[in-house]
């Protein structure tokens, strides 16, 4: 039976018997307006008081350009890394009994745990030339610290939990009747894996690989050590909106800032998109 | 007979070869052990380079201590507020339905999706001497930006999400009989929260404090733009850790970082703990951050 309302259906609230609904959402809202929103327009409003033109000419300078560059590529190599190996260590999570096997799970989440600065100190010191690491590729002629390599060093730590934290659980959950059905049917153990459990998993490795990136391209801490911050090279987006704000450039800063949100923001819609058609084509 | 047996394979069919299995073990390992064991080896052998005796001495350095104060208080009090935003928007959003709510989820998370350095330039930009109330601040001597109110902001905002993230989901799935009930007995809505839901949410609560402090007392990139780096003023510890090493001084910034990396391990045990122990009450996505 059908009930008819003049009131549209989104605007009535089912009314609920638990109290405390209109204090609890006025308290999340107001510390939500205060803490993140107001800030924010801060930031997104700030830039245009040196109108459209201003902010097109702050954010197409060489260096803020080659920054923002270096940030995403960087990034996206950093997040491409932690996909490939993040996969192999959520397989050998999820699949295969090995010693210490949860000890090793435990530590997959220290990027998470680890401040930063001190992940940006401890890379630099293993991958200088004189470092544990750094000693045996120096006389191979590969520098790590210092150069935009070793930022892609630093940005695949930061990343290493998101690709392994999303891929487990599908990982986990995933039929094992499907794998035997596809064996039945004559499927070798690789074919079985690309045709019937990588489209399975690849949603979720997406979603991994976005959240790496995102938090990548955002980074500070442990990359400014190991970078060697030199312009036009190895300067990151979010070092060059520190130098504009120690400049007194608060609107330079803010510009940097507010194009660094729309790239990111553009990045996963992207991927969000990708991934609601790449689940359609797999009919799940 | 003979020939069925022959037929069987050796493994089970939906197992990868013993060589491949190998190559993925040590591929694995030799990746994690590369990117999370050497830098934390590093950490406490730079740190012990001298000895315990110069190791202990870096720490107990007056600005050291007031680096590691401010650190304490810091925490101290983003923990807390987060942890009370967190219990409320949880309430709002599990127990009751209203129009808006995933457009409030993302919100909610917005932090997350936010460059650590961008968190501290909204407030540089909301609060600093060039801003719409900075002369009003100036004049009527507040300071916010380069002081201990910027720092307490700059990491409420990166450590927004935590609390709030865990005990959504948990308290939508537990439903909202157990509530329902203890309202219709007659219990207040205090009595109903103290009694019936706190009880079924404490381990996810605690799961959730446990990630906010850790990233509130190890944030860098917010803090350092907020702070203005003034030595036994403005100086959180990884912030400390930042100008020890710009000075060359090595040992006594590993040694810094060492309290640090200690903090993170004993957070990842805690954690682990939790999952083990009572990986029921914890957020189905609980794992994944």
């Amino acid at each position: 039976m059908t009930r008819l309302s003049l009131v549209p259906a989104f605007l009535r609230r089912e009314r609920s018997i638990i109290p405390g609904f209109g204090l609890t959402l006025g308290i999340t809202l107001f510390y939500l307006t205060i803490i993140v929103l107001i800030p924010l327009a801060a930031l997104v409003l700030r830039p245009w008081e040196m109108g459209l033109a201003g902010f097109w000419e702050a954010i197409t300078q060489p260096r803020v350009l080659a920054a923002l560059r270096l940030s995403f590529t960087t990034a996206f190599f950093a997040a491409a890394i932690n996909a490939v190996f993040g996969l192999g260590v959520a397989w050998m999570l999820v699949r295969y009994e090995f010693p210490g096997k949860r000890i090793v799970d435990a530590m997959v989440d220290l990027p998470f745990a680890l401040p930063t600065a001190v992940a940006g100190i401890a890379l630099t010191s293993l991958y200088a030339p004189n470092g544990w690491v750094g000693q045996f590729l120096d006389p191979l002629g590969i520098k790590v610290a210092f150069t935009p390599l070793g930022i892609v060093v630093a940005l695949t730590f930061i990343g290493l939990p998101f690709v392994v934290r999303t891929v487990q659980p599908v990982l986990e959950e995933l039929d094992a009747e499907l794998e035997e059905a596809a064996a039945c049917l004559g499927a070798t153990r690789w074919e079985t894996f690309t045709r019937v459990i990588f489209p399975l998993i690849l949603p979720a490795l997406m979603t991994g690989f976005a959240l790496a990136l995102a938090r990548a391209v955002g980074e500070y801490g442990s990359v400014i050590f190991i970078a060697g911050n030199m312009p036009l090279v190895s300067e990151i987006a979010p070092l060059l909106i520190v130098i504009k704000l120690e400049q007194f450039d608060y609107a330079g800063a803010a510009a940097i800032g507010v194009a660094m949100l729309i790239l990111s923001f553009a990045m996963l819609l992207v991927i969000n998109l990708l991934q609601r058609w790449n689940r359609r084509w797999a009919g799940a | 007979m003979a020939a069925f047996r022959n037929a069987t394979p050796a493994r089970p069919v939906v197992s990868e070869s013993p060589w491949v299995k190998a190559g993925i073990i040590t591929l694995s390992l030799a990746f994690l052990a590369f990117f999370i064991l050497l830098p934390l080896a590093a950490v406490f052998t730079e740190a012990l380079r001298r000895g315990l005796d110069t190791y202990w001495e870096a720490l107990v350095e007056p600005d050291a201590l007031a680096a590691i104060r401010l650190t304490l208080l810091v925490a101290a009090i983003a923990v807390p507020a987060n942890l009370v935003f967190g219990i409320c928007a949880a309430w709002a959003i599990a127990k009751h339905k209203f129009p808006g709510k995933s457009l409030l989820l993302t919100l909610i998370d917005l932090p997350f999706s936010v460059s650590p350095v961008i968190s501290g330039l909204v407030y540089v930009l909301l609060f600093g001497t060039h801003s719409l109330i900075g002369p009003f601040l100036r004049d009527n001597g507040i300071q916010i930006v380069f002081a201990v109110p910027g720092l307490v902001l700059a990491t409420i905002f990166v450590t927004f999400p935590f609390v709030a993230r865990e005990l959504i989901p948990l308290m939508q799935a537990q439903g909202s009989d157990d509530e329902e009930a203890a309202i219709t007995l007659g219990a207040s809505g205090w009595q109903t929260f103290r009694r019936v839901t706190l009880p079924n949410i404490r381990w996810g609560l605690l799961y959730g404090v446990l990630l906010c402090n850790a990233r509130a007392m190890g944030e860098f990139g917010a803090v350092s733009v907020v702070s203005g780096h003034i030595r036994g003023e403005t100086n959180t510890m990884p912030l400390h850790v930042e100008i020890l090493y710009n000075e060359y001084n090595f040992v006594a910034a590993f040694a810094v970082a060492s309290v640090l990396a200690i903090l993170a391990l004993v957070t990842l045990i805690a954690k682990s703990l939790l999952e083990w122990r009572y990986g029921a009450e914890l957020a189905a996505t609980a794992r994944r951050h």
